[in-house]
């Protein structure tokens, strides 16, 4: 199980929400997608997606306006 | 089967490019299926060397207004419209170029980019694709 790190630093709507997608596209079942950002947006939307695309949410950490969430892939 | 969102592309204006890719893109990330129907103004979008070259809907400025727009869309972190057009394709997302468009205005399969086309289409081919959407939207 593999896990993939995403880069979204200084980057805006749509482009995590986009990047997190491609990842979970691309990953195999029980891997974990690790999303670093700084766009407040999508740190809201990311989970949201997560959610209606039926995947598990595993965290969510900040740091003064980074953000960085993991997801893990559960379904195709 | 996906929930449909169908988006009509009439302008061919950047910044309701930049709209119509932004919200295929974000329909697309939520697990939807999305389809683009370009015609009008915005099939001169899918020409070859076409997709950056809209003016900008208001406060164009001659070009001036639009470059302002572009330069500060790049200090925000905001993609370009090549990267937001690879995404919607590597994301599963249809384009439909309008046919209708292509006769009245001369333009030729030749002249638009085929690679990014997945069928050319009429107001049937959106009308039966829109009915089964959840989200409609005509920019």
């Amino acid at each position: 199980m593999a896990e993939i790190k995403i880069d979204c630093m200084g980057k805006n709507c749509p482009t995590p929400l986009v990047e997190t997608r491609k990842a979970l596209r691309k990953a195999s079942k029980g891997d974990v997608i690790d999303i670093i950002g700084d766009h407040p947006a999508s740190k809201k939307e990311i989970p949201i997606a997560v959610a209606s695309l039926g995947q598990e949410l595993l965290e969510i950490k900040e740091d003064g306006k980074t953000w960085h969430i993991r997801v893990r892939k559960v379904k195709e | 089967m996906a929930e449909r969102a169908t988006i009509i592309l009439h302008s061919g204006d950047m910044d309701k490019v930049y709209s119509a890719l932004i919200v295929g893109n974000g329909a697309l990330s939520m697990g939807m299926d999305v389809t683009i129907y370009f015609t009008f103004w915005g099939l001169q979008r899918l020409k070859k060397g076409g997709l950056e070259k809209g003016k900008l809907s208001k406060m164009n400025m001659l070009g001036l207004g639009r470059s302002m727009v572009k330069s500060r869309m790049a200090k925000a972190g905001v993609a370009d419209l090549e990267k937001l057009m690879s995404d919607y394709k590597e994301l599963g997302g249809k384009i439909i170029a309008c046919e209708m468009t292509m006769e009245v205005m001369g333009i030729k399969k030749e002249d638009l980019r085929l690679e990014l086309i997945d069928e050319f289409g009429a107001v049937g081919t959106y009308v039966n694709d829109a009915k089964d959407s959840k989200i409609t939207l005509f920019i």
